[in-house]
């Protein structure tokens, strides 16, 4: 699914935020990402969906080789995965049903499959109750999974989350991890990064630590594998 | 592209106008100002072109033959001028002719100069092409049984001059009025776009083509300019059609004429609505194009 080859990234101010990453992540795992605060974990992220392209490396999701795509491909790779942005990304004009329906919308679904799927992956993530509420009409946790619904909204292969869990109370950080489990029983690869050391901990997954721009350590049924 | 996302397209592009109401009411003044003038200038243009045009047509040079030539000589010089690359009409004039138009212009008097006419016949030579003129004059001044050649030498090339340099600069100043105008729109729509940019950023991030955000703002600029040239046109139209129907009865001299309204302001309003969208399409390309790098 993704595999990374001596990926390194220096950002234009010199910053070296991947130095020598080398990862392979197969179809259906489940992936923490975890480490200190500007270790490279977002960066990590970004080069997946193209946000960002490494200096130096070659980064391959599903066998495409990223750095082969032109311009204009990009938008159909970010189509295939699902991104939950670490600050939602939510726009701020939309209701929520329109959020999620934009997914849809750019992709040329038909109105009929848009109304389907909107209703289901609402249903799921437990917002039916607010599909007519705007980003700044909802707390937190609620914006949270509007981004996710949006990002699953699709059925992509692969769903990539930074920090879903950020600033959300142990009970609202269960339940979209609920969202996250139940998707990754379906098939969907999930790599997700997180600071949440109790997640980690007690629901196991792979994890791959993070520091200064390397993968340090990479257990499945991994722990929360630093202090900090 | 489906159908239901132009229609996407169209709403988004209508709703942003309404969000904008600010910006959209500067932009559509933009364009409409820039329009006004530049229409001004090109109805002004236009005319002075035609009268340029009358008066470069009207140029002919006058060959006046010997006085004690006799008519078949004059004639025969006649056929030999016709030869000439470049002429398009020689008209013989009798020195009676002459004469009875010099009476004509100054009186009576001159009558007695019917006993013995001192004037010499004449030939009205006109060129294919007016910027010809004085090469012809110098070829028939080298002929036999010429007394004179004239066609306002000095005065029909500066003539040239004055028409080509006012074409050329009614041309810069149009110009500079439209990149003035494109200039001030991109301006005032990327200030729109700054506050939307992170809603490109958000579209382009889950997916969107490049196309899909632009589309929108290019529709944008479409109604700008229609809307921005609307005031404009209907202005040079009435204005127009006040100023032909006030000036055109007393402009008696063939040369000054006005363009007759039909079909020439149609042409200008034609060619300002285009401008407009063009204007206005231009404008929004260039503010919208940073953000799709994303
Ligand atoms: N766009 C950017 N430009 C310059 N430096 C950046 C940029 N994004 C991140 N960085 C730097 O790269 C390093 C890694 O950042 P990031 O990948 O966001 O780490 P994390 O997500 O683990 O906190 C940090 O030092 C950060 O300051
Ligand atoms: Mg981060």
């Amino acid at each position: 699914m993704i595999k990374m080859k001596n990926v390194y990234k220096k950002y234009s101010n010199g910053v070296v935020a991947a130095n020598g990453i080398n990862i392979d992540i197969n179809n259906g795992e489940f992936v923490y990402v975890v480490g200190p605060s500007g270790a490279g974990k977002s960066t990590f992220i970004k080069m997946m969906y193209r946000e960002e392209s490494p200096t130096s490396g070659q980064i391959f999701i599903d066998g495409t080789d990223l750095s082969s795509l032109k311009n204009k491909e990009i938008p159909y790779l970010r189509r295939q995965i699902g991104v939950v942005f670490q600050d939602f990304k939510l726009l701020p004009r939309l209701n929520v049903y329109e959020n999620v329906a934009f997914a849809l919308e750019v992709i040329e679904e038909t109105p009929t499959e848009i109304r389907k799927k909107v209703t289901d992956v609402l249903a799921l993530v437990g917002l039916s109750q607010k599909a007519r509420m705007f980003p700044n009409e909802l707390s937190g946790g609620e914006q949270q999974r509007v981004s996710i619904a949006r990002s699953i909204v699709n059925e992509p292969k692969l769903v990539i989350a930074d920090e879903p869990t950020g600033n959300l109370d142990p009970d609202t950080s269960l339940g979209i991890m609920n969202i996250f489990e139940k998707i990754n029983n379906r098939g969907t690869t999930i790599i997700m990064a997180t600071h949440n050391k109790d997640i980690v901990n007690s629901i196991r997954h792979r994890v791959l630590l993070v520091e200064g721009g390397m993968i340090t350590r990479d257990e499945y049924e991994g722990e929360y594998s630093y202090e900090g | 592209m489906k159908g239901r996302t132009l229609s996407r397209h169209f709403r988004e592009s209508f709703k942003s106008l309404g969000r904008n109401g600010w910006m959209t009411f500067a932009s559509i003044s933009a364009v409409a100002v820039t329009l006004l003038l530049v229409g001004s200038f090109i109805v002004m243009m236009m005319n002075l072109n035609k009268m340029a045009d009358n008066i470069e047509n009207d140029v002919e040079i006058k060959v006046v033959a010997d006085p004690g030539a006799s008519s078949e000589a004059v004639k025969e010089l006649q056929n030999k001028v016709k030869e000439i690359d470049g002429v398009a009409s020689v008209n013989y004039a009798t020195r009676e002719d002459e004469l009875d138009k010099i009476i004509k212009s100054y009186g009576k008097e001159l009558s007695l100069y019917k006993q013995s006419n001192p004037l010499g016949d004449a030939l009205y030579v006109k060129a294919e092409n007016p910027h010809d003129t004085a090469a012809i004059a110098k070829k028939i001044d080298t002929y036999e049984y010429t007394a004179d050649v004239v066609y306002g030498a000095g005065k029909v090339e500066k003539l040239f001059d004055v028409v080509e340099i006012s074409r050329n600069v009614g041309l810069i100043l149009i110009l500079a009025l439209l990149f003035t105008a494109m200039f001030l729109i991109s301006n005032t729509i990327r200030l729109t776009i700054i506050a939307r940019g992170r809603e490109i950023e958000i579209m382009k991030l889950v997916g969107a083509t490049n196309n899909f955000v632009r589309i929108p703002f290019i529709l944008e600029g479409v109604w700008l300019g229609i809307f921005g040239s609307i005031l404009p046109m209907a202005a040079i139209a009435i204005a127009y059609q006040q100023i032909y129907a006030y000036w055109q009865p007393k402009l008696v001299n063939e040369m000054f004429q006005l363009l007759d309204p039909i079909p020439f302001i149609i042409q200008v309003d034609g060619l300002l609505l285009f401008m407009g969208v063009f204007i206005g399409v231009w404008g929004s390309l260039m503010s919208v194009r940073k953000f799709l790098k994303v």
